[in-house]
């Protein structure tokens, strides 16, 4: 779809509808996708979608919202006249306007874009690195969670005021879950995703390997005893982590109640003064990076924790407004405007001489419990209350050796993590969901079988 | 609802689509397709948010789509567009037959054409005009959160409601054809309590099927005073000393854990991939003799029923476990074809972008012969689970669910209430530690995220009690 046509197609729609102000956020997308099961060809699918997500505001300036994948020229009129209804119960106590950036320049990196390979190209990879990955361990019988998928887009967003912004993108993602059995062993399963630009980028090798490391490390498994533990935080797992507390971070999740900050905590000690954490949606290891945010303001890096302070919070139009500064590019068009992260990166910061730096996830030979993958996120975090209590995948490293942890949980408080970290390490991962070093914990609460 | 056949180039929704229909599908098989399925819907939702004494949010939203489904020998190829003229579903058939690299024009089966149509939407068309309007959700939605201000302490409340309207159209060339409408509503309470340092949070979710007038006759108040009683039981609690111990999980969402930790290990696309340690154990005990667990789609209003699934056929009672025995798998089309399990009318989807695959509807465990103190009195030293927070199950059936209240067990008797709780298992053994199953089962309404999208369920159970389990807290 072409963005200028279906800005017409809306403008002109608006004109009919007597509607002054509105402004859109259209996606539209095709995806293909592969399943494979023991070299047989499972679930191959294809999907083209459009969804556009209309905000109109009335004659008091208040803002209705809808969202349709009818784009007929009824479709639009229909949407824009519901959205309109909408706008008659609009929020009067916070009043939305256009992003006042959504003219200003952004980073469109055109070089993205692939060429979709085909289904039957996808399932040829697929297949082989099924095969790859079962011959890899006499133990992995299946891998029954697999997946190759490419996906090309197009976002758009314009509104009546002028602005029309667009980019189009592609990316590819294959994810390897292998199941391994031995004889009066419970089984066990692990695995392993990459994401990359096109399919031809994504490093397979290494995901085959990853996934049967992965799995074939925790055949040896053994019950924790319940108590409290030296932990060491993978890059994945404390990106898991802060995400799911980074509410702390959200002006949105501040007006709402729901965060643990308010609006004055700006300044406030989070952590140990070793500690940054930015987000940078743009940084050109992220795969998924988009030049703007739904309300059209253009993505920017942020920096959200400083040597251990609260430095920024993350805002959209409305909420930049309650707490009189610019939106900072991450809102999100929905029912209601959310602000979300993009893609953090953590590091050490210069004032890191109070690090315990012998503390090193590959040399470190004394009792600590290695958390590679936390899970249940969405069951085990309670953000507005700072506490977790997640299942994890990982290892007790006792005496030189490892052992994989049979079904544990991980447990604590937010705050309690940040101020009680030893280590940060120096070397970073890049993960899919950003970048980070390992990260140790002090102590936290492990609950085994034993 | 529907009017003589009109000859179209497009679906049309409230009208006679069969010589479309079966062009497309006289396409798909003249290419060579075993089976063709198109699944067609409109949708037109609405929901509505109010947070602390203001509306914050209403937001309509509209859908129209079509999944198609082929299947060459046991191989299935699913394309979704967004387009429903002949052209493109024509084009959308050709793609799918494409990628399972269908050449050969020879196939298992044949069309004889569509059966005279099912209209299970002839009731249902006045349903969308029934449901209460947007002023009367805000109204009672901000009655609802005026009902959560019952002193300072209560930081945060938030009441909001869903409506879910779909219209469908089933058609394939077994010769299915049929239309159906549905209806969902929800309507959901939150609260953050706070105190110094102390936090605590509460929620409330209560839905149906097919009951337009169902929100007018919602008790606010009883739903406000209930999330309202949970959040101050909570908000002083200590965290819960971890260990193994006996537990008793209350009625109605309690269900979620033989939903999560057993009712997933029961749907055929579980023993497509290899994942349920119950594959092969249909006729043996799997569970304690006082287990006995349903999944059906035909208690009327439940949040989980339906007139046709997602395939278009009805749904059955299945009787999952009888006295701890596995009788039936909960199955879908691809299932019955892949692993021989009878269909259940269980093929289910979110919408018109997932295939079906094999989903619970509504899923309980029967009531037994016990009270609830009966069940609390057996226990010395162990955790009642009020209410359930979410959880999930591993591909290795390992569990975990979080307890969003709690309280202790002493002496047969209900002590303090605790938080930070989570419940962790194996799917195998835990089943054969629910020992005892009171007499009050009741049914609660949930979304159940799985392959083929989220869909619409209720969980259920009268109390149980489990013998011994993982408790996580700190």
């Amino acid at each position: 779809m072409n963005a200028t046509k279906i800005t017409t197609q809306i403008s002109n729609a608006a004109n009919l509808l007597n509607i002054k102000k509105w402004d859109y956020g259209a996606s539209f997308s095709s995806d293909f996708s592969v399943q494979v099961d023991k070299g047989e060809a499972k679930q191959l699918k294809a999907s083209q979608k459009q969804v556009i997500t209309l905000r109109v505001w009335n004659k008091l300036n208040l803002v209705g919202i809808t969202t349709t994948s009818d784009l007929s020229e009824t479709g639009i009129r229909k949407a824009l006249n519901q959205a309109n209804i909408a706008a008659n119960f609009g929020n009067k106590n916070e009043i939305t306007d256009f992003s006042p950036l959504a003219k200003d320049p952004i980073q469109v990196k055109e070089t993205d874009k692939k060429s979709p390979l085909g289904i039957k190209k996808l399932l040829k990879i697929l297949r082989e690195a099924e095969l790859k990955l079962l011959d890899s361990h006499e133990a992995i019988k299946s891998i029954p969670y697999n997946g190759l998928s490419e996906s090309f887009y197009e976002r758009i967003y314009a509104n009546s005021d002028g602005a029309l912004r667009n980019y189009s993108k592609s990316q590819a993602a294959l994810y390897l879950y292998a199941r391994a059995e031995e004889e009066d062993k419970k089984p066990r399963s692990s695995g392993s995703v990459k994401v990359a630009y096109g399919v031809d980028d994504i490093d397979i090798e290494s995901c085959i390997k990853e996934a049967s490391r992965k799995t074939i490390a925790h055949l040896n498994y053994s019950s924790i005893k319940t108590g409290k533990y030296l932990i060491c935080l993978a890059p994945e797992a404390f990106l898991t982590m802060m995400n799911a507390f980074s509410s702390m971070f959200n002006a949105r999740s501040i007006i709402d109640g729901v965060s643990l900050s308010n609006k004055n905590s700006i300044g406030e000690i989070l952590s140990i003064p070793a500690l940054n954490i930015y987000d940078d949606g743009l940084n050109e290891r992220n795969i998924s990076s988009a030049p703007f945010d739904g309300e059209g303001t253009p993505t920017k890096k942020i920096s959200l924790i400083n040597k251990g302070k609260l430095e920024n919070f993350l805002h959209s139009e409305s909420t930049a407004k309650v707490f009189k500064t610019k939106p900072t590019g991450h809102a999100g068009l929905g029912s209601k405007v959310s602000v979300s992260p993009d893609w953090l990166v953590v590091e050490r910061s210069t004032e890191c001489s109070e690090l315990n730096k012998s503390l090193d996830h590959s040399k470190y030979e004394g009792e600590y419990v290695y958390i590679e993958e936390l899970n249940a996120i969405h069951a085990g975090v309670r953000a507005s209350q700072g506490s977790f209590s997640l299942p994890f995948e990982g290892w007790l490293y006792k005496n030189g050796r490892k052992c994989s942890i049979e079904s544990a949980t991980v447990a604590g408080d937010i705050k309690y993590l940040l101020s009680n970290i030893i280590n940060i390490e120096k070397e970073e991962e890049v993960t899919t969901s950003g970048i980070s070093p390992h990260i140790w914990i002090n102590e936290l609460s492990i609950t085994g079988d034993e | 609802m529907l009017s003589s056949s009109i000859k179209s180039s497009e679906i049309r929704f409230g009208e006679c689509n069969k010589q479309l229909l079966e062009e497309v599908i006289f396409y798909g098989i003249g290419l060579g397709a075993d089976f063709i399925e198109l699944f067609i819907e409109n949708s037109d939702n609405s929901s509505v948010l109010a947070e602390e004494d203001y509306i914050t949010s209403v937001s309509p939203s509209f859908g129209k789509g079509a999944g198609i489904r082929i299947f060459k020998d046991k191989r299935d190829g699913f394309v979704s567009t967004n387009d429903l003229s002949k052209h493109g579903l024509m084009r959308s058939i050709s793609q799918a037959i494409q990628m399972l690299d269908i050449s050969e024009k020879t196939n298992n089966s044949i069309f004889n054409g569509l059966y005279k149509l099912r209209d299970y939407s002839k009731s249902k068309i006045d349903w969308l005009t029934e449901v209460p309007t947007i002023n009367e959700v805000s109204e009672k939605l901000l009655l609802s959160t005026k009902a959560l201000k019952k002193d300072k302490k209560v930081a945060v409340r938030k009441g909001s409601y869903t409506r879910n309207w779909q219209e469908v159209i089933i058609a394939s060339s077994d010769g299915t054809y049929a239309t159906d409408i549905r209806l969902h509503q929800t309507v959901g309470l939150n609260i953050i309590a706070n105190d110094a340092q102390y936090r605590s949070s509460g929620s409330r979710r209560f839905g149906s099927h097919g009951i337009p007038n169902e929100f007018k006759s919602w008790d606010h108040e009883k739903a406000a005073n209930e999330v309202y009683e949970s959040s101050m039981n909570m908000l002083y609690a200590d965290y819960v000393q971890a260990g193994q111990m006996p537990v008793v999980l209350a009625n109605k969402f309690g269900g979620v854990i033989f939903h999560e930790a057993c009712g997933h290990l029961l749907e055929t696309t579980q023993i497509e991939r290899g994942t349920t340690p119950f594959s092969d154990k249909l006729n043996e005990k799997i569970a304690h003799e006082s287990v006995t667990a349903i999944d059906e789609g035909l208690s009327e209003g439940s949040f989980g029923s339906l007139s046709i699934d997602d395939e278009g056929m009805e749904p059955e009672k299945s009787v999952l476990i009888k006295n701890g025995v596995l009788k039936k798998f909960i199955s879908d089309r691809a299932g019955e074809l892949r692993t021989g399990h009878k269909r259940t009318g269980s093929g289910r989807r979110q919408n018109y972008s997932f295939a079906a695959a094999s989903r619970m509807r509504n899923t309980f465990i029967a009531k037994g012969d016990y009270t609830k103190d009966e069940l609390i009195t057996s226990i010395s030293d162990g955790l009642y689970c009020k209410s359930m927070g979410g959880g999930s199950v591993g591909a290795t059936g390992q569990f975990n669910f979080s307890v969003e209240e709690g309280y202790l067990i002493k002496d047969g008797k209900l002590t303090k209430p605790v938080k930070g709780a989570t419940l962790i298992g194996d799917a195998k053994d835990v089943m054969l530690k629910i020992s005892m199953c009171g007499d009050d089962l009741e049914l609660a309404p949930g979304f159940c995220g799985s392959i083929s999208g989220s869909v619409n369920v209720t969980v259920g159970q009268p109390h149980i009690k489990v013998d011994a389990i993982t408790v996580g807290g700190r």
